[in-house]
């Protein structure tokens, strides 16, 4: 077997460059692709325009349908099929997607239906969901496959009546000559736009914003109701003729081997078809070491995986220890950091000269995704004499990732690879890596001929995540006699595994805010070791550093004796764009404009009874500007209610209110319950919680009332699943200050004894 | 002979191991995939079902312990072809983000309905404490609630 590596950091610095890298100009780019010059004709003059699946255009010949591009086909009978390229992990761009399409086109939402596609990154681009980056990223492709597919139909109804297409219009999936009061709709017009050949993307206008019909209102999902049916929709629900189902035990320590199981007895049990070792690539991403059990009914597989007894060679495995790094932190939190990351002005000067200066001391510690639909993929390796091929259900994040890494596990070239998107019960940035995928090709492998179901437990899911890595602020503030901020100093204390940068969602970015809104400001950095594999978890950096820097903002503003907002608006200064002015830079009008919103709807500075208080905070990531006000109340015995959020937030025009809405009152939710709530423990190399008992998500009765306002400014429209979350934290952290007088330091607050 | 009525229908779950929990009959034996595995442990109610006429967990629940006895499941909740009021309900608020949980909620809430037709909201988080969100979809579903009880919601 290869070395054993536990650093996930690679893998996720390309998939994060891929969602970092994109500006508006890179994605319009990658909407060409897709776009091929149309060729042939195909039967019944049905022109197929590009790289469409051979099978899916064969289909649509056969149907008899208009296949304008890939995203796009539209029937005699007016049914209107819209792809969605990427994966629905409860953000909702199965909904919004296809509304994106449908504007442009402009189809009537109630003709629409709505169909996955597999995974053909060479036809699609990118497949994937993560860095609220699906919006942003595909907006102008999905609009030009609109645009074109519209441009066809008006085309094609022009000829039909002879008259030219400047006097035409298209609406509610109709196209209407108004000067005659004509109109065809397109299912009528299908056929003939098929004959038509497809115009060059470039040369099809988008419309402008006071031209839609459909973006902006509030659509149901468009699987609402499979889901209150209990229809088979996720990769766990699928089953298929002969299918068998697979369980896998790693070591608890990551890192560790298999160094003898009892699998004779194993085998011997009810349901237990077989069981073997897996050596795995040794890639923490991919196949890791391990025991497959493969067995007739889930229920066989999990009670022989809990008789397992397996002896692990741990002599290169994780020996980390969460109680010993927050020790060490603790011991070097007021020394400068080994690097220095960033720094600009005086730093020691200015806190010299201060009138007044502050230190605090924050930590948060790690978190699982505990995505609710525990991790699995479904793998069914085919061979014959023809050639090997593989077919996988997957609830992944980024299949098109999958599909290169199962087909270099098993050997196989991509094109013997068929990939099915699921729909994923959460994604959070677990079903960024692929690893349960990986798992089911190997044990796959091992059972060819043979669909399996690899489901990982609970306690699989808890214990071997990518975790949000903890870490800790000993932040430095300087107040100039006016009591403004002049001065801002970070020992950042993060972790690293391979020695030489922090682990993914362990690093500081160098111009987090407000560093470069100072005169004097700098941030050091230093690392402890780590072997425990860390990935991206909803807003991967500022999930902790919000908390950290926001709630130590209010204790400047408090130190100063000045209302938080009022100093927080001072800090933000003049509206502007700070350099480069990408969609990735703080603008300080947009953060000032969310900020007075929240203010405004929470009813900030109203008189509070005793012991019930308002907190604000305020975020920028992800492209999103975001303030959050929250309504806490601390009783005698120090137990909590969050009554209220009030979120407000600028993420340019919204496509599908009702999704956005709901992104954002669960963001809320989520911060409550990771503040309040949420860590794992880790000693000796392993995580300690395994389910819901030690890990206590927010339950119903916890959960606060959220109000979402949105400032729907001109700019790009940018992605909701991260950016309202990071204001939650310190918002809550605050709203307890005011409302108790303690000012809580570290999540979750029920380490200080705090119960919801 | 150890028999089941799911949804109507009898099953002779003889063949199955009595320790086998409900849940994994329904996904694995009965194709009935609507309860879903999130604990295995009876913390997060998404394997929710009807044991005749309760809320169970049926992670929690071995077959042997449930012969002779009537099970509804999420697919046998619409009655005739019409959604269950709370199912409608479920659809027009769009509670739903990733929707692993929404079967279980619906199933629990149904449960509740029975039980008081117009729950206050401190029933209603009383009632639903059993069953996670991890998308924090817990705003809508005591709409979602309310909305069904208003429209008649025991059905
Ligand atoms: S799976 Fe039954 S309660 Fe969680
Ligand atoms: S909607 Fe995702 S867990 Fe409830």
């Amino acid at each position: 077997m290869n070395q054993i590596s536990t650093n996930a950091d690679a893998y996720f610095a390309a998939v994060m460059a891929e969602f970092e890298a994109f500006t508006p100009k890179k994605a319009q780019d990658v909407s060409r692709r897709g776009f091929f010059k149309l060729s042939a004709a195909a039967g019944a003059g049905l022109v197929i325009a590009f790289a469409v699946n051979p099978k899916v255009a064969e289909a649509a010949t056969a149907a008899k349908e208009f296949v304008p591009n890939s995203f796009v086909r539209v029937a005699p009978d007016g049914v209107i099929t819209i792809i969605c390229k990427g994966p629905e992990i409860g953000q909702g761009i199965k909904t919004a997607f296809p509304l994106i399409v449908a504007e442009e086109l402009d189809a009537a939402w109630s003709d629409v239906k709505v169909e996955q596609a597999l995974i053909m990154p060479d036809i699609y681009g990118r497949q994937s969901a993560g860095g609220s980056t699906s919006i942003p990223a595909n907006w102008d492709q999905l609009r030009k496959a609109g645009g074109v597919a519209r441009a066809m139909l008006v085309s094609a109804a022009a000829k039909q009546w002879g008259v030219k297409e400047s006097e035409l219009t298209a609406q509610d999936s109709a196209v209407i000559h108004a000067a005659t009061g004509r109109k065809l709709k397109y299912g009528e017009l299908a056929m003939k736009a098929a004959a038509l050949p497809v115009p060059d993307p470039a040369t099809v206008p988008f419309k402008t914003r006071d031209q839609y019909r459909l973006l902006g209102k509030s659509y149901t999902g468009v699987e609402n109701l499979e889901v209150v049916t209990g229809k088979p929709l996720f990769g766990i629900d699928v089953k298929l003729p002969g299918m068998l189902y697979a369980a896998y035990e790693k070591c608890p320590a990551t890192g560790g081997k298999v160094a003898s199981a009892n699998l004779d007895y194993i085998k011997t049990l009810p349901g237990v078809k077989d069981a073997f070792i897996i050596e795995g690539n040794g890639v923490v991403s991919e196949v890791m070491p391990g025991v497959a059990i493969v067995a007739d009914s889930t229920w066989a597989a999990f009670r022989a995986k809990a008789a397992l007894q397996i002896k692990w060679d741990e002599s290169n495995a994780s020996k980390d220890s969460w109680t010993k790094s927050v020790t060490k932190a603790h011991e070097i939190a007021g020394k400068r950091g080994d690097t220095v990351i960033y720094s600009k002005g005086d730093v020691e000067g200015t806190f010299k000269g201060a009138a007044k200066t502050v230190e605090a001391f924050y930590s948060y510690p790690f978190v699982p995704h505990a995505t609710l639909e525990p991790q699995n993929t479904t793998a069914w390796l085919k061979t014959d004499s023809k050639g090997d091929s593989l077919e996988m259900w997957i609830p992944s994040q980024t299949s098109d990732r999958a599909k290169t890494q199962v087909a270099k596990i098993l050997g196989l070239k991509e094109s013997q690879c068929t990939l099915h998107q699921t729909r994923a019960g959460g994604g959070f940035g677990r079903r960024l890596v692929n690893d349960p995928a990986c798992e089911a090709a190997a044990i796959a492998q091992r059972v060819p001929n043979t669909p399996i179901k690899l489901t990982w437990t609970r306690e699989d899911d808890m214990r071997h995540d990518f975790y949000r890595v903890g870490g800790f602020h000993n932040l430095r503030g300087a107040l100039d006699a006016k009591g403004k901020l002049v001065g801002w100093s970070n020992h950042f204390i993060t972790f690293t595994t391979d020695g030489k940068n922090p682990v993914t969602g362990g690093n500081f970015p160098n111009e987090e805010f407000p560093l470069p809104l100072l005169a004097a400001s700098e941030t050091t950095q230093t690392m402890l070791p780590l072997m425990t594999p860390c990935g991206a978890w909803r807003a991967p950096r500022s999930n902790g550093i919000a908390f950290a820097v926001q709630s130590f903002i209010n204790e400047l503003a408090v130190a100063a004796g000045r209302d938080h907002i009022e100093f927080f608006l001072e800090i933000l200064g003049e509206p502007r764009h700070l350099p480069p002015q990408t969609i990735a830079t703080l603008n300080t009008g947009r953060a000032a404009d969310v900020v007075k919103l929240a203010a405004e709807k929470a009813g900030w500075g109203k008189t509070m009874p005793k012991g019930r208080g308002l907190g604000f905070g305020f975020h920028f990531s992800h492209a999103g500007h975001v303030a959050e006000i929250a309504e806490v109340s601390v009783d005698a015995n120090n137990k909590i209610t969050v009554h209220k959020l009030t979120v407000a937030a600028d993420i340019g025009p919204i496509i599908n209110m009702s999704g956005a809405i709901n992104q954002c009152q669960g963001a809320a939710v989520d911060g409550v319950s990771t503040m309040m709530n949420l860590m794992v423990n880790i000693e000796n190399g392993r995580v300690l919680e395994g389910n819901f008992t030690e890990y206590p998500i927010l339950r119903m009765k916890d959960a606060p009332q959220v109000d979402v306002h949105f400032i729907q400014s001109n700019n790009l429209p940018t992605g909701l699943g991260e950016p309202a979350l990071p204001p939650a934290m310190p918002a809550i952290a605050n709203a307890v200050f005011a409302a108790s007088g303690r000012r809580l330091r570290s999540m979750p607050l029920r380490q200080a004894g705090l119960t919801t | 002979m150890a028999t089941v009525t799911i949804n109507g229908t009898v099953h002779d779950l003889s063949q199955i191991d009595p320790s086998t929990p409900l849940l994994w009959v329904l996904r694995d034996n009965l194709d009935l995939v609507g309860a879903k595995y999130g604990c295995g442990i009876a913390q997060c109610g998404a394997c929710t079902v009807h044991l005749n006429g309760q809320a169970i967990r049926a992670c929690s629940t071995p077959i042997g312990s449930i012969a002779g006895q009537t099970v509804t499941t999420i697919e046998g909740l619409a009655k005739d072809g019409k959604l269950h009021p709370l199912q409608q309900a479920w659809i027009d608020n769009d509670v739903a983000q990733c929707g692993y949980c929404q079967a279980g909620q619906i199933m629990t809430a149904a449960a509740l309905l029975e039980r008081k037709p117009k729950p206050t909201d401190a029933e209603i988080d009383d009632a639903m404490t059993g069953n996670l969100c991890r998308c924090g979809t817990y705003v809508r579903i005591r709409k979602a609630i309310h909305d069904a009880a208003d429209k008649g919601g025991a059905a």
